[in-house]
């Protein structure tokens, strides 16, 4: 003992030992805290994300219904689109590379382009699949296929796509669809976007998008960190793997008749701008909705190009307005027919008086100008010959509200509940209109109402039910676009019945005079319509319209050519056939194509023509344009 | 005879028994952290036999008396600043030199050096009592002691170790009496120097480090990339435990291999979700219990030297169960820390059982002198 050093002083540490022994407990208090707060303040959470670390969920599309036309054409399906994955790990050698790129045809930008986009794949991406080429064609997938065995890590994946077999044809009514964006998710929530997913845009395809839809499927897997599916663990994760079969989407039927829609687009060649509505007069069923000029559905969802979609916007005669439900026109001399019935149908005017037309009107200080001098008419002649003298007379004893009236009961200025496309309500204007936004009211508005041209502003499915109104003996249907949902098997699900807005509260007796009176516009000799009537063929009854369009609604500084077109008159022609026994009524609209009887009567007739002529070809397929 | 009941009537069983139970679990948590990787999985026997020779070698630490030690303590601190040398010598491995290789066995010198460090200090301050208070003048040889290994160890690089002698130094001059203006001059310089070090010295990836760190600690949906990874998936993993747990061998985060490095810096984590909040605090308990024994065993040392070991092999365990713990907790950044006796690593079983050792003597020594 004695080698060792003796004891030294100890009272400098003394004071310490408390204080460390303190600082020590409230350390290790701070450490038990912090662990209690994870462990069971915290414990939801952190037990969630657990959870979610490993499971892995791999949604299973559902397929979205196809729509087929009335006859059960196929309008809108879906074909496989098929997709090169690369997993660049595998995909290493540059012979490999060379190999792949030759299969795929690929040109030397192409083949720079598709390297620069390999070598950009970030290291942990590198192992896995990634969507190099998409929708490529058959050769090429042939080809890979050949060398599938050679070529280690390209993969070709389908995946569907939405196919429709008539193009542009009906685009506007069938519409698009496209992939969901962050904004839809956010604004359906609770319906089970996710990104990658594909959302109708417009047309029916937009309005009955949860009917086509379907809903997804999964499969989840339990799956460690390194993305290896480890099912042997299972016992110890509080998740199970499950999965679920998608629900594919139901097949839907609509009104529309593709072949209709294909005479009308015939009808309307040398044409380049206008519309078409058929409705069938008994249900309201729409059996055409033709819009001109149109777009290819099958471009515009497969995604188009900027500068595509730009012309588009920017093309004079706009492809993207639906011109059938979406577009407002004044309806012109389509109009005469509610003026009359307006006139008849509270016993204001005998229909058998007759004024004399010396072609132009004197109307306190303003002279208007008739189309001719039509010289003694009474209101079947004046249907007959369009004669605004005689209109602008018996409109003075009618009334602006009482015009109106009517022609609301019509249904024009409300919307009639189709369903797509932000469908316009029209405009009827009031005398508190004309007060607010003219100063003053005056007579001349009424008298221009009365022929159309006020400031009255229909759509062409309003017009073609307000024909069948006067067809079908009074009743006013909402317009049917779908007939009835069917699973993929084709076992129909629900059938949809034709729904009546109202009855037009007018007596058979005006109908019938008006019926004869719009059967004369075609078939009369003196009739507007006459020189396109259909001799010996379908009897039609219908009227004309030459619509004055607004010249302050062109651009500035247009060329003068393209001005002089677009100064040019709307054609109308809305009617229906056959004449006695009507079955669908007809509303044409060229857009700035002239007179009426010349050029909208015509077309009319063609349709009409080939839909009730007796010939018609049902078992036609649809061609590609 | 009566040597044997003396040894028995004087040893620490307090001590032995927690350290004991803390190295079971730490055996057990070992098999069920190393459990999903099979090529890991001899590693508990492993441990166990460093736990065996450590053992071995803290009773013969134990048998001698402590005051040999103070005599030798110079050569022990130069031997093991030494290792510290011949570490640069070797190859270096990840671009690190911080092994030296002995044979199949991997010896970590920067472990040993913390005993080192701790002998020397007890050594200057045995021989340096000053109760009327401490200069600045009179803190440069134990700074000098501290800044041979810690500069050395800074360079290899392992700036985890480096800190951790300078917790240990810090804790034991704390017992000290520094002269109160002394210590404003300190800590003022240290509030100086702080913002230059994170300007100038730490490097890039160290700043971005304690920048992840911060968004881990406040951030409700953080960028987990890197580092903070590791820190995440350990918060998720002592999370899921709840405070029952899920049961042996059914940490998800650790099958599912979740966790990173689960048996050297990250074993707590597997411990806490398997065990939950119980099992947690159970050990967090037993350290306290070790740490508080440390410094009770200081309190009652015959001498100064012993005082200072007592209180340096008690910081020692305090630092490295508070860091590593505050580390998979996300309380302070993470730097390579094993939790003492749970971490697999001979070098650390041996620095731990070394310094038990040296406590324990401690301990019984009170009795015969």
């Amino acid at each position: 003992m004695s080698l060792l050093s003796p004891r030294r002083e100890l009272g400098e540490f003394k004071k310490r030992y408390k204080w460390m022994a303190l600082f020590v407990v409230i350390v290790f208090g701070i450490l038990g805290t912090r662990l209690t707060w994870l462990q069971v303040g915290q414990h939801a959470r952190w037990e969630r994300v657990a959870r979610e670390n490993i499971t892995k969920t791999f949604w299973l599309r559902a397929t979205r219904g196809n729509i087929r036309d009335t006859l059960g054409r196929i309008v809108a399906t879906n074909r496989p689109s098929f997709d090169v994955y690369v997993t660049p790990q595998l995909l290493r050698e540059p012979a490999d590379i060379a190999v792949f790129e030759e299969l795929m045809g690929l040109d030397g930008a192409a083949r720079l382009d598709f390297e620069r986009r390999l070598s950009a794949i970030p290291p942990r991406r590198r192992s896995h699949q990634v969507e190099m080429f998409s929708d490529v064609t058959r050769d090429q997938m042939a080809a890979l296929e050949t060398h599938a065995l050679e070529l280690r890590g390209v993969d070709v994946i389908a995946k569907p796509v939405r196919f429709y077999p008539y193009g542009s044809l009906a685009a506007h009514a069938i519409g698009y669809l496209n992939e969901v964006n962050a904004e839809d998710i956010q604004r359906l929530p609770g319906q089970d976007y996710r990104a990658g997913d594909v959302i109708g845009r417009s047309g029916l395809e937009g309005s009955i998008e949860s009917i086509l839809r379907g809903h997804r499927g999964y499969r989840r897997l339990l799956v460690d960190a390194r993305g290896h599916a480890r099912e042997n663990a299972a016992r110890i994760a509080s998740v199970r793997p499950e999965s679920r079969e998608p629900v594919p989407g139901r097949d839907v039927v609509v009104a529309l008749d593709m072949e209709l829609m294909r005479s009308a687009q015939r009808a309307f060649r040398g044409h380049p701008s206008g519309a078409v509505v058929v409705v069938d007069v008994r249900s309201g069923r729409i059996r055409a909705l033709f819009s001109k000029p149109s777009y290819d559905l099958n471009a515009i969802t497969s995604g188009m190009s900027r500068d595509v979609y730009r012309a588009m916007v920017d093309d004079p005669f706009r492809p993207l307005i639906d011109k059938t439900i979406f577009e407002t026109y004044y309806p012109g001399s389509t109009f005469k027919p509610i003026t009359s019935l307006a006139a008849l149908g509270d016993g204001l005017v005998d229909p058998n008086v007759t004024i004399e037309c010396l072609g132009r009107y004197e109307f306190g200080p303003q002279r208007l100008r008739c189309t001719q001098v039509h010289g003694h008419v009474d209101m079947r002649m004046a249907t007959i010959q369009s004669c605004n003298v005689y209109f602008w007379h018996i409109a003075q004893t009618v009334g602006l509200e009482r015009l109106n009236r009517y022609a609301r009961d019509f249904g024009l200025g409300e919307r009639t509940g189709i369903g797509i496309n932000s469908e316009s309500r029209g405009f009827l204007a009031t005398r508190e209109w004309y007060e607010e936004n003219y100063g003053q009211f005056r007579m001349g508005y009424t008298l221009n109402t009365a022929i159309g041209q006020g400031n009255t502003r229909v759509t062409l499915v309003q017009l073609a039910l307000a024909y069948a109104v006067l067809a079908n003996g009074g009743t006013l249907y909402a317009p049917q676009l779908i007939e009835h949902i069917a699973s993929p098997d084709g076992t129909v699900l629900e059938q949809m019945t034709p729904q009546v807005r109202r009855h037009v509260n007018i007596a058979p007796g005006p109908l019938a005079y008006n019926a004869a009176a719009l059967e004369g516009v075609v078939n009369h000799e003196d009739g507007t319509a006459f020189a396109a009537r259909i001799a010996g063929g379908v009897m039609v009854a219908g009227k004309t319209g030459t619509a004055q369009v607004q010249r302050s609604s062109f651009p500035r500084g247009m060329d003068p050519r393209r001005a002089w077109y677009f100064a040019q008159s709307h054609a109308w022609f809305a009617g229906y056939a056959p004449a006695q026994n009507p079955e669908v009524a007809i509303v044409v609209l060229v857009e700035h194509g002239g007179a009426g009887g010349r050029n909208a009567a015509p077309i009319a007739m063609r349709i009409l023509e080939d839909y009730l002529g007796g010939h018609r070809d049902e078992a036609t397929t649809p061609e590609r344009e | 005879m009566a040597l044997v009941r003396t040894m028995r009537d004087q040893f620490d069983w307090s001590l032995f028994v927690a350290l004991a139970t803390i190295a079971t679990i730490g055996i057990v948590n070992l098999y069920s952290a190393t459990s999903a990787n099979p090529a890991l999985s001899e590693m508990y026997i492993q441990q166990m036999y460093w736990l065996a020779l450590g053992t071995c070698v803290a009773a013969l630490v134990t048998a001698v008396d402590y005051r040999h030690y103070e005599r030798y303590a110079w050569v022990l601190y130069a031997v093991s600043v030494f290792l510290l040398v011949v570490v640069f010598i070797g190859p270096s491995v990840r671009g690190v030199h911080r092994w030296i290789q002995l044979g199949s066995f991997t010896m970590q010198p920067s472990e040993f050096s913390k005993l080192g460090l701790i002998v020397a200090l007890a050594k200057y301050l045995h021989h340096d009592p000053k109760s009327d208070g401490r200069t600045l003048r009179d803190l440069l040889i134990p700074a000098l002691i501290l800044a041979a290994p810690m500069l050395l160890i800074a360079l290899e690089p392992d700036l985890g170790t480096a800190l951790m002698h300078a917790f240990i130094f810090v804790s034991i001059m704390v017992l000290t009496n520094l002269k109160r203006r002394s210590l404003f001059t300190l800590l003022a310089s240290f509030a100086i120097m702080l913002p230059l070090t994170w300007r100038f010295l730490l490097k890039g990836f160290q700043q971005a480090r304690l920048e992840t760190y911060y968004a881990l600690l406040f951030d409700e949906h953080p960028d987990i990339q890197g580092d903070a990874w590791h820190a995440y998936q350990s918060l998720v993993a002592i999370g899921n435990g709840g405070a029952t747990g899920r049961g042996f061998l059914r940490s998800t985060q650790n099958q599912f291999l979740f966790l990173p490095d689960q048996y050297s810096d990250f074993p707590f984590p597997v411990w806490a979700e398997e065990q939950g909040l119980l099992g947690g605090l159970l050990v967090i308990g037993l350290y306290l219990f070790v740490v508080l024994w440390g410094l009770r065993i200081a309190s009652q040392a015959k001498d100064r030297f012993g005082a200072v070991v007592a209180v340096g092999v008690s910081a020692l365990i305090f630092w490295h169960s508070v860091i590593n713990i505050g580390m998979v907790t996300a309380l302070v950044p993470v730097v390579g820390m094993p939790l003492p006796l749970f971490s697999y690593g001979g070098s650390s079983v041996l620095t731990i059982l070394i310094g038990i050792g040296l406590l324990m003597n401690v301990s019984m020594r009170r009795f015969t002198f």
